[in-house]
């Protein structure tokens, strides 16, 4: 009985690490950073563990403060342009523009 | 005029309620106008801590009002001043607070609540490791895989159900009955989104999770879970894992 038991968990758990597995590669493809697309306050955290950094930012479309976007979208958000026409972009990497004074 | 080291211990001593430091000066340098002006200080370091407390304390300042928590607050922080600049590392000691707090005695849950707030805090800060690649876990024999748990997980064994108090009283949350007496354990986590999440898990999951954190493989782990509880969900705690980004590589690095 007991043997029994442990080869169906065996077999459930062997199939729930394929699932597992599945789901780790989809949750990691969902999410990226992107830079310079948060509203002041909105940003999620940009400078790791040990600080509350989230909703910290000053200015609209920080460049250096990011926030978590579906993968693949960072580039394509509309964002108005800045004050002298230059259009913005949102970056996987951390920008110069739009710096708080 | 005092040496430094002792006009600065006398200038904290005073910040936090004490007799004004010797050694200040005003203009006009009148008693009156010196300790007007350093009330100002006082009244600074007071509302910021106040405001760092009600920051991590969210549901509790909900459940027991912004007066009175702001008021509860300043006696918190006379008896458990902040020994460390890094307020993060601060408010540890809400709960035994808050179960010595005379006027919260009917309420003795509030206990258990502020542990939760305590956890997600410390799970919020907690160090990164990265979650363990698809590959390792597709096909893996589960009598060999050993898996560690992420450095922000953190379980909760709680005399109170506190988790559906803490999940009634979050933003947009429906009303609904809690049976306030029944013992819950609280699963914390810093998941993929850097959302920490609280849920309650079954006394078999705390026991699966154990097994896992000292070393056991996950069918060893999984086993000792169904022994106490035939009808325990090993898959859909391994799986929630999984999403959440929680499994790591073991302690020694040896997967299997």
């Amino acid at each position: 009985m007991t043997t029994r038991t442990t080869l169906g968990l065996g077999a459930s758990l062997a199939c729930a690490l394929g699932m597992a597995a599945a789901t780790t590669a989809l949750a990691e493809g969902e999410m990226e950073k992107c830079f310079g697309v948060a509203m002041a306050g909105q940003n999620d955290c940009a400078a790791g563990p040990g600080t509350t950094c989230a909703g910290t930012s000053k200015v609209d479309y920080q460049g250096n403060a990011w926030k978590l976007v579906p993968a693949g979208t960072c580039a394509e958000i509309e964002l108005p342009a800045a004050e002298d026409v230059t259009a913005r972009m949102g970056s996987p990497e951390a920008l110069m523009r739009d710096l708080p004074a | 005029m005092p040496a430094p080291a002792e006009f600065h211990a006398g200038f904290a001593a005073g910040l936090r309620g004490g007799e004004l430091p010797p050694g200040l000066a005003a203009c006009p340098a009148e008693a009156a106008e010196i300790a007007r002006r350093f009330a100002v200080y006082r009244n600074n370091v007071a509302v910021s801590l106040v405001a760092a407390l009600a920051r991590r304390f969210p549901v509790i300042r909900r459940l027991v009002g912004e007066a009175f928590f702001d008021q509860m607050a300043r006696i918190f922080i006379a008896q458990h001043p902040p020994h460390s600049p890094v307020l993060l590392e601060w408010g540890a000691a809400m709960p035994e607070f808050l179960s010595g707090f005379p006027p919260l005695a009917r309420h003795p849950y509030l206990a258990d609540v502020a542990r939760i707030e305590v956890a997600r805090g410390a799970a919020f800060h907690a160090a990164d490791a990265p979650p363990l690649a698809p590959a390792a876990l597709a096909g893996a024999d589960p009598a060999g895989l050993r898996l560690g748990l992420h450095p922000a997980l953190r379980i909760l064994p709680l005399d109170f159900a506190a988790v559906d108090v803490w999940a009634r009283n979050q933003p947009g949350a429906a009303p609904r009955p809690i049976d306030i007496a029944r013992p819950q354990i609280a699963l914390i986590l810093r998941d993929r989104r850097l959302d920490v999440p609280v849920r309650a898990i079954s006394a078999a999951d705390r026991l699966m999770l154990d097994r896992l954190r000292a070393g056991r493989t996950l069918l060893a782990s999984a086993e000792a879970a169904a022994a106490t509880d035939p009808a325990h969900d090993a898959a859909a705690l391994l799986l929630q894992l999984a999403r959440d980004g929680a499994l790591v590589a073991p302690a020694d690095g040896v997967l299997s």
